[in-house]
């Protein structure tokens, strides 16, 4: 049964089609996942009293129904590193169409993966582990396996991936927490199994895994057409 | 369809009547399909048509109900306005089941008329396959193909059972099937499938005594349906193996997401196929390579290959497609390199390489095979023998097929061999297939073969 709060972003986010990043993110952090702090700025003021809080530097990304793909906007400002960036950063997103704000969010690094889930009309709810980034369509690097998932099926996915050693710990860093990533993917995947009549798909991607924990730093959920 | 339906009426009548035939038109599919089956089958056939008369000295009934006997199948070749109404008759007279085999409903913007069909047979509890298909081939007791038996290349009767979509893919695949040595227990067109589908028969031969592997070509599944068919042949201990066509992007929709882009329909099926232990041929061909060596062997090996061959250029090769199909060839030890060795015959100890691949040379007899073969069947490191038989070297008989096949009977590890030229060396092929050793024309072909062994998962 999806909680009231998840329902509630579903149904907000219907005449727009998808669900914009901060409310994506919520619904996410609802269902269990991690993602940054951030905070969705609707004034500079609000955006500068959050990066003083964390401290720099901080990303930022536009927020706008309008604008699906923020990386190809010029939507997403990373490495943001005083007041002064802020406020430009944030008046230069201002007049993007659609403008309904900024999410300013903590830096996160590590491994950048991309987990998705789409309703295929032959097989139902479907996920997808893959190297993520703006990059993820040239590379291709991706597994997909029918959800939901067990949790041996996480192991085989990213020993599908040819860029998989990448998640081992390679040239010095630190392998990623694969308990944290199975965690990641199996209540994604149960959490999809319970959106199946809402959802399109759903891109995570970014999401950033480190020794620590995997991280969701971007979300986007298009909605089904009804 | 409910798995409950009983579909051994289909496949294995004891009577049937042909529904349509003509009285002057010896070429009229139903005609065709009924000569075969009076000539040639065990069931016991009848010729339907409304207006009676005599066919070939035989009585000619006007109605199903006339026949004197119960039928178990009824094969429907009128025009398609007429099947409701013939698929009504069948059911009153308490027929076992049908096989449509008119053209002329869905594919043609008709689903009225095929619904009509299918919700007759759902309310009756009643089978059929079709409609716009060939049907059912299952000797010895009935084939519904309406193609003359001297046209088609038939298969020797075996352990496949090969459902297709498409009649003229199945007819071709069989035919492929006789050249390279596979048996088939039996093949289904299920066409527009409008009642029977893939999952029906899927649950149906995974119980079938008769059936060892079961091979699909598949178009495409309805909504939601190949989330019901992998988890079926997830419970199937038997090996799946499926084709599929429609690869390419529909496009044209635009796509919104990354997920949405990336796991398009084919990218999905493939992967969930492989997911649920089944295997996918990527091609005509690898299906029928696929389910000969899956008939051979239906237990997983992990892809450890020990290669014998006569020759170090086909070693070479085959090591080569080894690795590329991310199989390994390990490595032997001295001292076991050293106890081969001392089991091969003299005149090839100073020349033979015995590392793996085990080089025997062009001056291997027999023995040297037999000798290699054991000894490979009983290293942990080997879960797979590959023999590339080179029957143009004079030490070599056409025996050594079939003493091969009695390893693999004492040691229970796979052996798959490679053995150029189909025609010429058919005595020393049979010598393998008649045992049971798959056999593949190129070195790659045999590759792909402990591939598939490998990615077959049944339960």
């Amino acid at each position: 049964m999806l909680k009231k709060g998840i329902r509630d972003i579903l149904s907000a986010s219907k005449d727009t089609g998808w669900v914009l990043e901060p409310q994506a993110k919520r619904l996410f952090s609802m269902a269990g996942l991690d993602v940054p702090r951030f905070t969705w700025a609707t004034t500079v003021e609000e955006a500068v009293q959050f990066a003083q809080e964390i401290g720099y530097p901080i990303v930022g990304k536009v927020v706008s129904p309008r604008i699906v793909h923020k990386s190809d906007r010029d939507g997403v400002a990373v490495g943001i590193d005083s007041d002064r960036d802020l406020a430009e950063t944030f008046n230069r997103f201002s007049r993007f169409e659609g403008f309904a704000g900024m999410v300013a969010e903590e830096m996160i690094s590590g491994v950048e993966l991309i987990v998705g889930a789409k309703i295929d009309y032959q097989f139902g709810p479907v996920i997808l582990l893959g190297i993520g980034g703006t990059e993820v369509e040239i590379y291709r690097d991706i597994t997909i396996r029918m959800a939901p998932l067990q949790e041996r099926d996480v192991e085989s996915m990213v020993k599908g991936l040819k860029a998989g050693r990448l998640l081992e710990g390679y040239r010095g860093s630190e392998p990623i927490n694969m308990s944290e990533l199975t965690r990641l993917l199996v209540t994604f995947s149960d959490l999809v199994m319970e959106l199946e009549e809402f959802i399109e798909s759903i891109d995570l991607n970014p999401v950033i895994c480190g020794a620590a924990k995997c991280i969701v730093a971007d979300a986007r959920i298009m909605l089904r057409d009804v | 369809m409910e798995a409950s339906v009983n579909l051994k009426a289909l496949f294995k009548p004891k009577t049937m009547a042909v529904i349509g035939v003509s009285l002057h038109n010896d070429r009229h599919p139903a005609n065709v399909i009924y000569n075969k089956n009076s000539l040639r089958f065990q069931a016991k056939v009848f010729p339907v048509n409304d207006r009676g008369g005599v066919l070939m000295g035989e009585t000619v009934y006007p109605h199903i109900s006339d026949i004197p006997q119960k039928v178990d199948l009824a094969v429907i070749a009128v025009r398609a306005e007429m099947v409701p109404d013939i698929m009504a008759e069948c059911i009153q007279a308490g027929v076992g089941g049908a096989v449509v085999i008119s053209g002329g409903f869905a594919e043609i913007g008709r689903k009225d008329l095929q619904d009509r069909m299918v919700s007759l047979a759902k309310e009756a509890g009643f089978p059929f396959i079709g409609p716009n298909c060939l049907g059912i081939y299952s000797p010895p007791y009935m084939d519904t193909f309406f193609l003359p038996s001297e046209r088609m290349v038939r298969p020797d009767r075996g352990r496949v059972a090969m459902v297709s979509q498409s009649g003229g893919t199945l007819v071709d695949q069989m035919s492929k099937f006789a050249n390279e040595g596979v048996g088939l227990s039996l093949g289904v067109s299920i066409g527009n499938k409008a009642q029977i589908r893939e999952l029906d028969l899927l649950r149906y031969f995974a119980r079938d005594p008769a059936t060892d592997v079961i091979a699909f070509y598949v178009e495409g599944f309805e909504k939601n349906e190949g989330r019901k068919f992998v988890l079926a042949a997830d419970r199937c201990p038997k090996p799946v193996i499926v084709l599929k066509s429609g690869k390419s992007p529909g496009g044209g929709r635009a796509i919104s997401s990354h997920t949405a882009s990336m796991a398009g329909d084919y990218e999905v099926f493939s992967a969930v196929i492989s997911q649920y232990g089944m295997v996918e041929a990527r091609n005509e061909y690898e299906l029928v390579s696929f389910c000969e060596a899956l008939s051979c062997y239906n237990r997983s090996i992990e892809g450890k290959i020990g290669i014998i061959t006569a020759s170090g250029g086909h070693g070479a090769l085959a090591v080569d497609a080894c690795f590329s199909h991310g199989l390994s060839v390990p490595t032997l030890s001295e001292q076991h390199q050293a106890e081969l060795e001392s089991k091969v015959s003299p005149r090839v100890r100073a020349i033979a390489s015995f590392s793996n691949p085990i080089d025997l040379t062009g001056s291997a007899v027999d023995d040297d095979f037999i000798a290699a073969a054991e000894f490979l069947s009983t290293r942990q490191e080997v879960d797979c023998v590959l023999i590339l038989l080179l029957p143009y070297t004079p030490g070599i008989t056409s025996d050594l097929g079939a003493r091969l096949s009695q390893i693999y009977r004492q040691k229970d590890k796979a052996l798959i061999a490679y053995v150029p030229h189909v025609e010429k060396y058919r005595i020393f092929i049979e010598g393998f297939e008649l045992n049971r050793i798959p056999v593949a024309h190129s070195i790659e072909g045999a590759i792909q073969m402990a591939d598939a062994i490998k990615r077959c998962q049944p339960c």
